[in-house]
């Protein structure tokens, strides 16, 4: 038996209903970021933020209707299609790109801009999921491992490319989803060690780091003298964190841009220049720490009201539940992130097929890192990128995008059954 | 098992959810900085400035008022399309200029408003006010400066200016900011606390460019400004005037005090400025100018000038005499002059006579009776007991201190007294015939117009005399000043002064050393001095007051370097005196006399 589109039993109405909330969210809080008592606005008016808003969002309707309406299996058989055609166009846009503020990362068609590297996103996931769901494929296999990379680092590079640094970080959350597909968390584990002595490095003297790294190193050798081999190991990572230690120092002085090299240290100092480079991030804190537990009110925010905080429609919209709901409109605003992220992964896991699990693990990984740099970054614990908040944002490419990439999924899952017929 | 792995991912997110969730909490309920931080970003606290107190004369009328002046101010962010040629036509400036203010602006403040030019004229105002339109970023605000409606005065009105580094740290209470104005000297410095008012503060909700959005918390916290107090001074400004006219081309002062109130009707600097000069915009390159001129405008010359005050002391010396019994008003004595040179024919003078020819062999002797009475026969210690005594009739006149006016800097003079001597000639080295220069009020004795003005009206008033002072009441209330409303009492007894006032009547009289003093009609009591000037020309000195009975007026005249006091001295005196008592009137006979008389080199 073959059945085509849509089939409401099937579909996961709670993520539906989830990424719903948020859209709906998201608009109110585009419209009262933009809010000026003085001139009288409609949410409904197309020529402000909050109409265009919504008028993305009537147009994400669309989408999802064609996504439910098409044939399931495209996703699955077009994936290399698709993830080619992305990447043709993310390499189009480096040469025929719009350059705005310094990133070359929009095609102008008419009125519309539209970003491609937003639908890297999901084409690489695509991809991913495309090359996984073979059996032969194993990631303890060093050769299938440089494959999954270059089909991650490949988009990836070209999204750098084109100078948005902040987006290009979002591959680094596939680590997560190969780590649920079998891969060694040794590397995870050393990637965490290698980012926790990035951030010692910018905190403290190298010399300081040096002797500790050194004073650490001979501990555990003394503990575990009997083995030359993990001794062996123990004194080559030292010195390889002494040379990341020395080389991050190198990095941040004579690699890295000065505004790059200034948010990173925002992180460790949050009061670097308030006016300058901690503009953003000190505004936004007192944004959000204004708010108190109850938060102002809708529309009574004075910080994003008057302007204090820079693109507090997109990506600083979570300013604005900050200050006009308090913490309790953090609390829930979170909870509809949680909620949503562990019901994608209930979906993931409930794939009859590879493909679908790690499409679904792509979803989970890739919405969960926007959420954690986005709010992260809003609240101080994470360098300022220009990340949007999934959904929620003010911005058509991304709500399209983010739309596009989780219904694929609600799509997959409403046909979860109909994959073992076709084995 | 690698299916466990899900639950690694799952903790993964719900750590970091709740990551997120404790730091929220702790910047959104348990650190109150950021709530102060909001309120600091949007609430912006204008400060309203109050209207400094006006100064009126004794007659009601106005002579220090607020005038409006316009500043240009501009905002670097608002300005667009502007055309800088006719902008700078309009505005009369040079595009250099132009170029110049705006990289200034921009340098202070992208975003907040900077003043571009600084006092425009009501003439400029009128012509710019319509153009504003065209230049988007630039507008006017309204601020005021001290003016005056006569040209007088202006070393004791002081003026005002912003307030210094040093006076801001001294500013305990906080009342001052950075910028604000404050009375730099004068009655402006003196009386600054009543004649500043009080600011009022509103507190307005502004959007990150600093545009006003209406008022925080429905104008709970805003308070009114409350003007200050107007000051009703004691000064006659027609008196002043006229004085500051005879004064002109002249070094010296003037005071006229109203003797049964101690009120100073006219205090007059020479050489002077035009008050208005350090007023506005120019006040700092005015004062370079005035504080570098050999003449020493800005040198308040009725307080901090202190001069020999010369043969008006004999007065001083008379009363002592007779206080102290040593002569009675019929004591003869030989014009002696080779003990000390003397003029005019006269050979045994008696008292009042003395006075009138201004005998100092005369007063040589009275202050060698007064010094020496033989009190002691160790001859060294007898003057010191003497001249102890003498000092301490002298301070009870207000010589050799402070009198206490109203204003700033007032100079006290200098009394020699016995450790002064001792120190100079050793305790044994000094006897009367050392110290005789103080007899005729030469020598060591210094002492200022204002308080030479004063001894005027202590023997117009026989005996005593109020503070001298220049504000008669402050604010509406007209609230006294208790201080200037007490009699300083002399210790000289009220009968001694009868014949001194007679002998000063005979000085004005035809034939007299100040006869120029002289008016008809009205009795004047005067007394010449001339004070010796080692470095050129002697001063010129005249003390009087008139009417002889209730006098209403005590004046001194000190002229710097114009000869005798018989001249330039005595004629001022006179005109200052028939100028007050009979106003338009007066007949006003040695005017051009004086008004010819040009000192200053």
């Amino acid at each position: 038996m073959r059945k085509e589109g849509i089939n409401s039993s099937k579909v996961d109405w709670v993520t539906v209903g989830l990424f719903a909330l948020l859209a709906l969210a998201g608009w109110l809080n585009v419209y009262a970021s933009v809010y000026d008592e003085e001139v009288y606005q409609s949410l409904f008016d197309f020529s402000t933020r909050a109409g265009k808003q919504l008028m993305w969002i009537g147009t994400s309707g669309i989408l999802i209707i064609l996504i439910m309406v098409m044939d399931f299996r495209f996703f699955d058989s077009f994936s290399y299609g698709i993830y080619g055609g992305v990447v043709l166009l993310l390499i189009l846009v480096l040469i025929f790109g719009q350059e705005v503020a310094g990133t070359r990362a929009w095609f102008a068609l008419g009125p519309v801009k539209l970003q491609p590297s937003e639908f890297g996103k999901f084409a690489t996931s695509l991809a991913v999921a495309k090359f996984l769901s073979d059996p032969g494929v194993k990631l303890k296999d060093f050769r299938n491992q440089a494959t999954v990379a270059f089909i991650i680092g490949l988009p990836a590079l070209l999204v750098l490319l084109q100078g948005d640094a902040g987006s290009t970080t979002v591959y680094v959350a596939m680590i997560l989803v190969l780590y649920r597909e079998g891969l060694n968390p040794t590397i995870i584990i050393i990637g965490v060690i290698v980012l926790t002595f990035l951030i010692l490095t910018l905190i403290f003297d190298q010399l300081h780091l040096t002797i500790g790294i050194l004073g650490v190193a001979g501990l555990i050798i003394y503990r575990m003298r009997k083995s030359w081999k993990k001794i062996f190991v123990v004194i080559t990572s030292a010195f390889l964190l002494i040379g990341e230690v020395y080389g991050i120092d190198f990095l941040m002085k004579d690699v890295f841009r000065p505004h790059q090299r200034n948010r990173i240290q925002l992180l460790v100092n949050p009061n670097v220049d308030p006016l300058g480079v901690g503009w953003n991030v000190t505004q936004s804190k007192i944004a959000i720490g204004s708010g108190g537990f109850f938060g102002k009110g809708f529309l009574n925010g004075t910080q994003t009201k008057f302007n204090f905080v820079p693109e507090q429609d997109t990506d600083f919209i979570f300013c604005t539940i900050g200050e006009e709901h308090g913490w309790i409109g953090s609390f829930f605003l979170v909870g509809l992130f949680m909620a949503l992220f562990l019901r994608i992964i209930h979906l993931a896991e409930r794939q009859k097929s590879r493909f679908g699990r790690v499409y679904g693990y792509c979803v989970a990984c890739i919405l969960f890192y926007h959420f954690l740099v986005n709010i992260g970054m809003t609240i101080g614990l994470i360098p300022v990128m220009g990340i949007p908040l999934p959904f929620f944002s003010y911005g058509g490419s991304s709500l399209w995008s983010f739309t596009i990439f989780l219904f694929i999924l609600v799509k997959l899952d409403a046909h979860r059954m109909q994959v073992l017929e076709r084995i | 098992m690698i299916e466990n792995r899900k639950y690694v991912i799952q903790f993964i997110f719900l750590f970091i959810g709740l990551i997120f969730l404790i730091k929220l909490f702790y910047i959104q309920v348990l650190d109150p900085s950021y709530k102060l931080a909001a309120e600091n970003n949007v609430v912006r606290k204008e400060v309203e400035y109050p209207f400094r107190g006006l100064m009126y004369d004794r007659n009601n009328q106005v002579i220090v008022y607020n005038e409006p002046v316009y500043d240009l101010m501009v905002i670097p962010k608002e300005i667009r399309g502007i055309d800088t040629t006719a902008f700078c036509a309009d505005f009369s400036i040079t595009k250099e200029e132009f170029e110049e203010k705006i990289q200034k602006a921009k340098t202070y403040s992208y975003i907040r408003e900077s003043p571009f030019i600084k006092q425009l004229s009501n003439a400029e105002f009128a012509k710019v006010q319509d153009l504003l339109v065209d230049y988007p970023g630039f507008y006017i605000t309204t601020r005021t400066i001290r003016a005056y409606p006569y040209p007088m005065m202006s070393n004791a009105f002081g003026y005002i200016g912003e307030i210094s580094r040093s006076q801001l740290e001294k500013d305990t209470l906080n009342y001052y900011k950075t910028g604000d104005y404050i009375g730099r000297s004068g009655l402006e410095s003196q009386y600054e606390n009543q004649l500043r008012g009080r600011r009022g503060v509103q507190y307005k909700m502004v959007n990150v460019r600093g545009v006003e959005k209406g008022s925080f918390e429905e104008g709970n916290y805003d308070t009114l400004s409350i003007p200050g107090d107007n000051l009703i001074t004691s000064i006659d400004a027609q008196l002043q005037l006229y004085g500051e006219k005879l004064m002109k081309g002249k070094s010296g002062s003037i005071v006229a005090i109203e003797p049964s109130s101690g009120e100073i009707l006219a205090m007059v600097s020479g050489p002077t400025y035009d008050p208005s000069l350090l007023s506005g915009r120019d006040l700092g390159k005015n004062y370079q100018v005035l504080s570098q001129d050999t003449l020493r405008p800005l040198f308040n010359r009725p307080l901090m000038a202190v001069y020999p005050p010369g043969s008006i002391w004999k007065t001083v010396q008379a009363l002592i005499g007779m206080q102290e019994g040593v002569i009675v008003p019929s004591t003869r004595i030989r014009c002696d002059r080779s003990i000390i040179k003397c003029h005019g024919p006269h050979f045994n003078d008696n008292l009042a006579e003395a006075i009138q020819h201004s005998c100092n062999p005369y007063f040589y002797e009275v202050m060698r009776r007064i010094v020496d009475q033989n009190v002691s026969a160790d001859p060294y210690e007898d003057p010191k007991i003497g001249l102890k005594k003498w000092r301490e009739y002298v301070e009870s006149f207000g010589f050799g201190k402070p009198l206490g006016i109203d204003l700033p800097n007032e100079k006290g003079g200098y009394i020699p007294g016995v450790p002064y001597y001792d120190r100079v000639y050793g305790a044994r080295g000094w006897k009367y015939r050392t110290i005789y220069s103080l007899s005729i009020g030469q020598g060591e004795i210094l002492a200022g117009p204002l308080q030479m003005a004063n001894l005027g009206a202590i023997i117009a008033n026989e005996g005593y005399y109020y503070t001298p002072h220049l504000v008669k009441s402050i604010g509406k209330d007209g609230k006294p000043l208790p201080k200037y409303h007490q009699k300083n009492f002399t210790k000289i007894q009220s009968q001694y002064f009868s014949p001194v006032k007679d002998a000063m009547e005979s000085v004005t009289e035809w034939g007299g050393t100040g006869f120029r003093a002289g008016i008809k009609g009205i009795p004047v009591c005067g007394k010449t001095g001339t004070v010796q000037n080692p470095h050129g020309k002697d001063h010129s000195v005249f003390l009087a007051f008139a009417p002889k009975d209730n006098p209403k007026i005590a004046i001194s005249v000190y002229v710097e370097n114009s000869g005798w006091g018989s001249e330039a001295g005595a004629a001022i005196a006179g005109l200052m005196i028939e100028k007050y008592l009979r106003g338009a009137d007066a007949q006003l006979r040695y005017e051009d006399f004086v008004l010819e008389e040009q000192y200053i080199r």
